[in-house]
């Protein structure tokens, strides 16, 4: 690999690594001074490596220049140096070097500990999101700021009010003691869960970033995997269910960018591998005795990679979303529910419930009820499906309704 | 909103429903509180088994401890829900709903739950 592309590379997979690292030795309150390190490292690679060539082990470059330049800062700012060096002193036993280690076990460490702290709860979860793609998978504030549709100024001003909270709030690099792990890893989930939302659901139009963010959110969910403190039932279940969704990657969007919708879909172009390991993390969920809202979504993910429409995949499919909604209400959740039970009930008792759910601003309910009224009376569900597309906010929202409205006359009404 | 306890009673605790006929209550009461949580108005409830239920009565002023007798009382309960609803009679239309009140005698007992504020 040529230079112009390895810098770029290293820095997706490196950044990160030093950034963490640094984190930890550093303090959760000099967040920044981290990352200028970790960035300032880069730059002299760019700098360097075109003149002076490649060197032979890039990686043990970067590292090796990280740990100078983080020697280096803490050196020349004196006042600062002995805050430091006072604590580095107490957690270490070699009072007279500074260690910084970058050693593979202590990355991963480092990373996690950052994960714990980066999802606490006193910062607002999108705040989590941007800090965990800034400090944990080496986005840059540009890219993160594409993710949400928003500009670069809105992304600095949350990240820098997310880091002063921290600050403030005097958050440990640490893994919670085991007795708070538990509370402490809901909040972790949450966030991963989201920010793999983020990518699955985005309205971005940059594909590549979106796979991006869900390959992140699945990487540090395998990270909690590895560990053996956070290698608990409900993380399985949550890396599962990515696995479920990120195997129709290829398949739910048209080359156009239109969203393919799960019954048009192309099986043969689900991702085979992934729905395997989805089913083992499933299997391996299904420890201890406390079902998780992503022990539930994961079992609805695995029938959906099903096809066929069986009468066993729609009645496990609406009591899934029985208790799911028990757990967690979602307007989401609600409609699946009753799409769950027209096909296991019959549409006329969907139809019912349907009516209940008042989901009068959601353009996704008037779909569901032209669904529903198709077949049965025709005139209603083009009523509901017209509703659909006025309440719709995207062209091509609007596109695949008018679709179900042309296929109208293909069903006979009784 | 308010929160209201719906409870079935059964008027016959000791009948004996076969497996298919328990199966397939037990499917319709999940439809039925999933229908209820799927409008946001579900907040907890669970199902109360007869295996290992105990009565504990006062008899010559000492607690007595039996294994019912069930048979005894009328009716017994089987379960309870508790659902937020804006008045009394949308808590008593969830309660319609319960496939309990398709057995002859069976009810609904819907009771509004105290707030533990001083106004109930």
């Amino acid at each position: 690999m040529q230079h112009q592309e390895l810098i770029p590379h290293l820095f997706r997979t490196e950044f990160r690594k030093i950034a963490a690292v640094l984190c930890k030795v550093f303090g959760i309150e000099h967040i920044e001074i981290a990352e200028d390190i970790a960035s300032e490292t880069f730059l002299s690679a760019l700098e360097t490596w075109p003149y002076k060539g490649t060197p032979e082990n890039p990686v043990a470059w970067l590292y090796t220049v990280a740990k100078n330049k983080a020697k280096n800062h803490l050196q020349r700012n004196q006042i600062f140096a002995k805050k430091i060096s006072k604590q580095i002193k107490n957690n270490s036993s070699d009072n007279e070097e500074m260690e910084i280690d970058l050693s593979e076990q202590n990355i991963t460490d480092s990373q996690l500990q950052m994960l714990f702290a980066l999802c606490h709860p006193s910062i607002p979860v999108e705040s989590q999101i941007g800090l965990s793609l800034r400090i944990l998978c080496g986005f840059g504030i540009e890219e993160i700021a594409t993710a949400f549709l928003t500009n670069k100024e809105t992304i600095n001003k949350r990240l820098f009010r997310a880091k002063e909270k921290l600050r403030i709030e005097e958050v440990k690099i640490e893994f919670p003691a085991s007795e708070e792990i538990s509370n402490r890893l809901e909040t972790v989930l949450t966030t991963l869960y989201l920010l793999f939302s983020e990518g699955y659901y985005s309205e971005s139009q940059d594909t590549i970033l979106r796979e991006d963010l869900c390959a992140e959110a699945m990487r540090l969910t395998d990270l909690l995997i590895g560990n053996e403190q956070t290698d608990q039932p409900a993380v399985h279940a949550l890396f599962s269910l990515m696995c479920f969704h990120a195997s129709r990657f290829k398949a739910r969007k048209s080359q156009e960018g239109e969203i393919i919708l799960y019954d048009d879909q192309d099986e043969t172009l689900w991702d085979k591998e992934l729905i395997a390991k989805g089913s083992y993390h499933l299997h391996n969920a299904s420890r201890g005795n406390k079902v998780s809202k992503y022990h539930l979504e994961a079992t609805i993910a695995y029938w959906n990679t099903q096809k066929t429409d069986t009468k066993e995949k729609w009645e496990n499919i609406l009591q899934l979303y029985n208790k799911l909604l028990q757990l967690e209400y979602s307007p989401v959740a609600a409609l699946n529910r009753t799409f769950a039970l027209s096909k296991a009930n019959g549409k006329q008792e969907a139809i019912i419930e349907a009516e209940k759910l008042n989901l009068t601003n959601n353009h996704f309910y008037f779909t569901l009820l032209g669904e529903l009224y198709t077949g049965i009376d025709n005139r209603k569900a083009s009523e509901n499906f017209q509703k659909a597309i006025s309440l719709a906010k995207t062209q091509i929202d609007r596109q695949t309704i008018q679709k179900k409205i042309d296929r109208l006359s293909e069903h006979k009404t009784p | 909103m308010e929160e209201y306890a719906l409870i079935m009673r059964h008027e016959d605790g000791k009948k004996v429903a076969s497996p298919e006929q328990m199966e397939v209550w037990m499917k319709q009461t999940m439809d039925w509180i999933g229908g209820i949580a799927a409008q946001n108005k579900f907040v907890s409830g669970t199902g109360l088994p007869f295996d290992g239920a105990r009565v504990v009565k006062t008899t010559n002023s000492k607690p007595v401890v039996t294994n019912g007798p069930f048979g005894e009382i009328k009716e017994t309960i089987g379960g309870f829900i508790i659902v937020k609803a804006d008045s009394i009679d949308e808590a008593v239309d969830f309660a319609k709903g319960c496939p309990v009140l398709q057995g002859e005698g069976n009810s609904m007992e819907v009771r509004k739950i105290a707030k533990n504020d001083g106004t109930h």
